[in-house]
């Protein structure tokens, strides 16, 4: 943020969330930068769903659900935990937790990238398409369930039935994997997924001190792409 | 489905505000469950005595009930419901003698410390109703009630006591409720409401009185107790917590040197003293935890 | 010479087929062994039902007094979404178009029913993999359904959308996900799935970050906030429990709720799904209505009925009974030319015939309708198709209207369930109307 950001203090003690994105869904793509310092957010609901425009709010404590539900273009910081979904079905900009996440992380989400400081519950990327997840504890059982694209990496262990049913979603995780899901095998890591994953320190502002090669990384055994009656146990 | 809150304090210095802790919880759960509430508490208990809680229609004369009963009874009226305070010994007679002479009346909930209130309604009035937020007591469970199968009544309101000093709140929906009605049924445990989450209860009633303890019981009911739940069951001295393997339904746990907090959504939580400082968590599926006064 | 006489054969029994083992059901047999698949086709349940056909109108003569057909008044438009929508939708007529998805139906089809729905100032809905171009642009008024797949979703199409439809089931499988198998993701299908080509695509059956009436109330709140309180918000469900499930999508904060009977619809699912799990549409109408009416929230939330609406006979009894619209889906496929005798030998070359075939997952339709293959998209021309819809949209709607007049209605919402009766006993038990000719209507104070 350069000097001639300009800062909106919002409290949600005061005014209401509807008030607070309404006021965001306003700013339209070529307003100028804003940062928008958001206090008491008390666990509500849908806190700056549906942004769209290059603005950064800052969230100073726990949100609720879907928190930055659908994000384009914004940059969302949440000084505590967040609740179920939160950045569900983001498209593009940056969601960063500093706390836990709550289940279903970055659900069904395409774009942007999502950032946890803290653990991640289940279900973490359930249907991914595209986003960049990072988590820096770990993340519960089910996590990057039906998977389809995008990278979920995993400084802590993973839970059970990791990437059940996954298509092209890459998993990285540094600690241990309570079990794999249908589907979901661990693969080689070459060079161009140490790179990869480099690039995933780099958005969580970690390059330099973790080293790449303490990863493993799964992906889709593509076994189940077409039905076959061999397969039938684990549909 | 439901909203539910639980709160367990460490500090006994916070006792007096217990209730109007709870209060609090229970009504930013309204959305989650607008259609009826319930709490119990675990309050003061007197040695040797056992409290009964009692419900009745609107403007019942509980005085003159007790008058009738006679004996040692102390009685604190609260709206549609009274806690009576009997000597131990006497507890099976009264109940025998309430169940005989006043057919309107319902013993709720029973237990050295527990006292236990429902009510059809918003959370705000019911607790209102029944003046939570002036109770003390060392810890306390609540639930907000969005009715899915069973019909919107007192008696399908939460929490459900599953025996002396226990009881149980629910959110999410039992897929195998009514099989396993059937062999309560056959064990001879009643369940009296259409209600899935009083069939949890008496299940949980069941496993205990087979001599599991209630951590042993929560297990078991992992095995027996299909569909989507989270449970929190309160006892004398503490509380527990346990959510089915899928773990569909919220929960949010907190803990301070002060309590450990229990709710279905971290809003619930937003209002309690340092919680800003707390150990905020998710609790795992299939997985019971339980805090007792005793280890403590 | 006796001993050259051959006796009498002994008289044979006819050879007798088993009611149990019938025909169909040996060929499943046989076609399960060899193929060790289960079944998955389109549409929605065949066998037979109790349905609208076994309702009659009472129409006017002494007691009640009918309407001059054509010159008397007798409305027909209908407004979803005014509970707690900025902008409701206004329809001009009662019978929407269900939820199909681009995918499963050609870019060509979707925008026949977008021609077709626009005609008669009526909606469309979107389905699983997103909302297409050819849709958006054809149809004046579209619903944007919310899938468990969320295959497509995204925020700009939710913004262009006129009211958004969360999709908790279907009539087809309640309880249930689908199966597009890898014939039809083309690679326009795959790129807007995010899915690899060629694959054979499962959907879930549960939303990824939601689940129960309590958690929707809140993913319905977020969908406001995205779109600023502006667009209706539908919640559809599958007619299972619909008393339950009707009560619990109002408590979530629903403006409209969509039923869907066991004979709506499906691009591809388990033949056995579709066939035993779920209701009839005529045993959920009431129970749907009846739940809104507990609540004090009938006609204020607005309830479509769907699943095997074809005529306006049918539109007329399930508004009679308290819906406010009807959907149509394999109706409206037909209309554009689905199962048409004029491929006749197409059909017979795919081991089928016409009005039997719904194998429509496997994308070799020979009306081009339900395929993504180039050439036979080619044979459905959109704006040719988009007349037959408009069409048949505009007769279904004469139908009802004639029924409204000669029951002395001036608004087709004003048929009421007494104006009906039952031809027979499941019916007038499912409908909650009088056998014909009595006053019984069987389980009347039953529970749901």
């Amino acid at each position: 943020m350069n000097a001639g950001t300009q800062t909106h203090a919002v409290d949600l003690a005061r005014s209401s969330v509807r008030e607070l994105n309404a006021t965001l869904h306003a700013l339209k793509e070529g307003s100028n930068a804003s940062l928008w310092r958001v206090a008491n957010p008390g666990g509500l609901h849908a806190i700056a769903a549906g942004l769209d425009a290059p603005v950064t709010v800052e969230v100073d404590g726990p949100v609720g659900y879907y928190c930055g539900g659908m994000n384009k273009q914004a940059t969302i910081l949440i000084r505590g935990s967040a609740g179920v979904g939160v950045a569900e079905n983001m498209m593009s900009g940056l969601v960063q937790v500093e706390g836990d996440a709550s289940q279903a992380a970055g659900a069904t989400a395409h774009g942007g990238a999502l950032i946890i400081g803290g653990n991640a519950a289940a279900r973490c990327g359930i249907s991914m398409k595209g986003i960049d997840i990072v988590v820096k504890g770990s993340v519960g059982h089910m996590s990057a369930f039906m998977a389809q694209a995008g990278t979920l990496t995993v400084f802590g262990d993973a839970g059970e039935a990791l990437g059940d049913s996954i298509y092209e979603a890459r998993l990285y995780v540094r600690g241990s994997v309570t079990s794999l899901g249908a589907d979901c095998i661990e693969k080689e890591m070459r060079d161009e997924h140490k790179a990869q994953l480099f690039e995933r320190f780099k958005l969580a502002g970690v390059d330099g001190e973790i080293d790449p090669s303490e990863f493993k990384r799964y992906g889709s055994a593509r076994q189940l792409y077409h039905f076959h009656v061999d397969n039938a146990s684990a549909y | 489905m439901c909203g539910i809150v639980g709160l367990f304090l460490k500090d006994k210095s916070l006792e007096p505000k217990l209730g109007e802790m709870l209060s609090q919880m229970l009504e930013v759960m309204t959305d989650r469950g607008p259609d009826s509430a319930g709490f119990a508490v675990y309050g003061a208990s007197e040695p040797g005595r056992v409290k009964l809680t009692l419900r009745a229609p609107e403007g019942y004369d509980f005085a003159a009930l007790k008058e009738t009963l006679g004996g040692d009874a102390q009685l604190t009226e609260r709206e549609t419901h009274a806690v009576l305070s009997v000597p131990e010994a006497s507890v099976d007679g009264v109940k025998a003698k309430i169940a005989a002479i006043a057919p309107e009346v319902t013993v709720v909930g029973a237990g050295a410390s527990m006292e236990l209130y429902k009510e059809v309604g918003l959370p705000r009035d019911v607790a209102g109703r029944f003046k939570l937020a002036q109770m003390s007591g060392s810890h306390g469970i609540g639930h907000t009630r969005m009715a899915t199968e069973s019909a919107v009544t007192t008696n399908g309101a939460h929490p459900f006591s599953t025996g002396d000093d226990q009881c149980l709140v629910h959110n999410g929906s039992l897929s195998n409720h009514r099989g396993v009605r059937r062999e309560l049924e056959r064990q001879g445990v009643t369940v009296k409401t259409d209600n899935d989450s009083e069939v949890a209860a008496g299940y949980l009633t069941w496993r205990m009185r087979e001599g599991r303890s209630l951590g042993e019981a929560l297990e078991d009911s992992l095995d027996d107790l299909d569909g989507f739940y989270t449970f929190v069951v309160g006892t004398e001295t503490g509380f527990g917590v346990l959510r089915d393997p899928i773990a569909c339904k919220p929960a949010v746990m907190a803990e301070t040197d002060e309590y450990v907090a229990f709710g279905s959504e971290y809003r619930a939580l937003a209002g309690l003293p340092g919680i800003e400082n707390a150990r905020v968590w998710e609790p795992e599926p299939a997985k019971v935890y339980f805090w007792d006064r005793a280890a403590a | 010479m006796n001993e050259h006489i051959k006796p009498p054969a002994a008289p044979r029994t006819l050879p007798r087929e088993s009611a149990t083992f019938d025909a169909y059901t040996m060929s499943e047999i046989r076609r399960a062994a060899a193929t060790g698949i289960y079944d998955i086709r389109g549409a929605g349940a065949k066998r037979k039902v109790p349905h609208f056909d076994d309702l009659l109108f009472l129409g006017a003569s002494m007691s009640r007094y009918p309407l001059e057909g054509y010159r008397e008044r007798c409305g027909t438009d209908v407004v979803l979404g005014t509970r707690f929508a900025k902008k409701p939708i206004h329809l001009k007529i009662p019978i929407t178009i269900a939820g199909m998805s681009f995918g499963s139906l050609s870019g060509p089809a979707k925008e026949a029913l977008g021609r077709g729905a626009t005609a008669m100032g009526t909606s469309t809905t979107t389905g699983d993999g997103g909302m297409t171009q050819e849709e958006r642009g054809h149809s004046q008024t579209l619903v944007y359904q919310y899938l468990p797949s969320r295959y497509g979703m995204n925020p700009d199409d939710i913004r262009k959308a006129d009211a958004i439809e969360v999709v908790v089931g279907q009539g087809a499988k309640p309880g249930g996900g689908g199966m597009l198998l890898g014939q039809k993701i083309s690679p326009r299908v795959a790129k807007m799935r995010t899915l690899p080509e060629g694959i054979d695509q499962r959907s879930a059956c549960r939303h990824p970050d939601w689940t129960g009436p309590d958690d929707l109330e809140i993913k319905i709140e977020e969908l406001r906030e995205i779109t600023d309180w502006e667009k209706p918000i539908y919640v559809k469900v599958g007619a299972a429990r619909p008393y339950y499930d009707t009560a619990l999508s109002v408590k979530a904060g629903a403006d409209v709720i969509v039923v869907d009977g066991m004979q709506g619809g499906t691009a591809a699912t388990q033949e056995v799904f579709i066939e035993n799990v779920g209701i009839p549409t005529l045993a959920a109408v009431r129970q749907a209505v009846k739940a809104l009416q507990d609540l004090g929230m009938h006609r204020k939330v607005q309830l479509i009925v769907s699943g095997g609406i074809r005529n306006g006979a049918d539109v007329a009894k399930a508004l009679a009974l308290g819906a406010d619209a009807v959907a149509i889906g394999t109706a409206a496929l037909v209309a554009l030319g689905d199962n048409d005798p004029q491929w006749e030998s197409e059909y017979e070359a795919l081991g089928t015939r016409a009005g039997a075939y719904d194998d429509w997952h496997e994308g070799r339709d020979p009306a081009g309708i339900t395929t993504q293959d180039p050439e036979l998209m080619k044979r459905l021309d959109p704006v040719r198709a988009g007349r037959r819809l408009a069409n048949y949209l505009a007769v279904m709607t004469l139908e009802a209207q004639t029924i409204a007049r000669a029951c002395g209605k001036s608004h087709v919402h004003n048929l009421e369930p007494e104006d009906l009766v039952a031809l027979t006993i499941e019916a007038a038990a499912m409908a909650q109307v009088p056998l014909a000719g009595t006053n019984w209507v069987p389980g009347q104070d039953g529970r749901f």
